[in-house]
């Protein structure tokens, strides 16, 4: 599975358009971290349990897309795009979409 | 009582910690910076015309990075009397450049020679909680051109 934010992937074709695929995950930050995060908006520096936990959810609402992607029979999502958003204090959505395709 | 002692040893251990931390992450980001400048990247959404075939692959680099006690504080003054925020301006520009130089560490790893059509986003993630802006999450993304394997 191939998965770029282009329009297009140099030297390929595209056979087949299968539409919009997406993945999205609501992620919670739990005590610990925030207790941590508290004191690091004392000292500042980087949240590096807030990094992680992004991370992670994204590559989470990447691997739903994915997923999606293949029982649809693609073999690359092209032209991916994240977006973040909040949803409840505390919460965050993460949130990844883009064109299941099937390239040559 | 108790609050007059508090709030002096905040803005204190705020100020200093704070700029040991910036200045140690500037020192950090200009040496990984002049590490690796050979791998140029783009916001154009083509590829160079002379990588005919090519692998490509999505590479991403994210980072929540906080301001200390002091530039809060010094903020909120700022924002009475209005004007350029400074302090904030560089826990901006630390996070954007940080997250960028993940993604480009990401795509050295997978041995790009370039990282096209990258795109940068900030979002605040403690928005909700009283006024203060306090962290912010920069993801950049971008996708690698490695020269074509298989």
């Amino acid at each position: 599975m191939m998965i770029t934010n282009m329009e297009t992937v140099p030297g390929k074709t595209i056979i087949k358009h299968f539409g919009l695929v997406q993945g999205n995950t609501i992620r919670a930050k739990h005590v610990g971290r925030d207790i941590m995060a508290g004191l690091k908006n004392i000292f500042g520096g980087e949240l590096t349990g807030y990094t992680e936990l992004l991370s992670e959810s994204r590559q989470e609402a990447t691997d739903r897309m994915v997923k999606q992607a293949q029982t649809l029979g693609a073999n690359a999502v092209l032209n991916v795009r994240f977006s973040t958003s909040s949803v409840t204090q505390g919460a965050a959505e993460l949130y990844a979409y883009g064109t299941a395709v099937l390239l040559e | 009582m108790i609050d007059l002692i508090i709030f002096p040893s905040l803005l204190i251990s705020g100020y200093l910690f704070g700029q040991y931390f910036e200045r140690k992450h500037y020192r950090s980001i200009l040496k990984r910076e002049s590490d690796t400048l050979h791998v140029p990247l783009l916001t154009l959404k083509t590829v160079p015309s002379e990588l005919k075939r090519c692998d490509a692959e999505l590479v991403a680099g994210n980072v929540v990075v906080s301001v200390d006690y002091f530039k809060r504080f010094l903020a909120g003054l700022r924002a009475i009397v209005g004007g350029r925020v400074k302090s904030y301006e560089s826990l901006v520009d630390r996070a954007r450049r940080e997250a960028i130089l993940r993604m480009k560490e990401q795509a050295i790893d997978k041995g790009a020679i370039v990282v096209t059509n990258v795109r940068i986003e900030t979002s605040s993630i403690s928005k909700g909680q009283r006024k203060t802006i306090g962290s912010i999450e920069v993801l950049a993304y971008g996708t690698a051109i490695s020269p074509y394997r298989s």
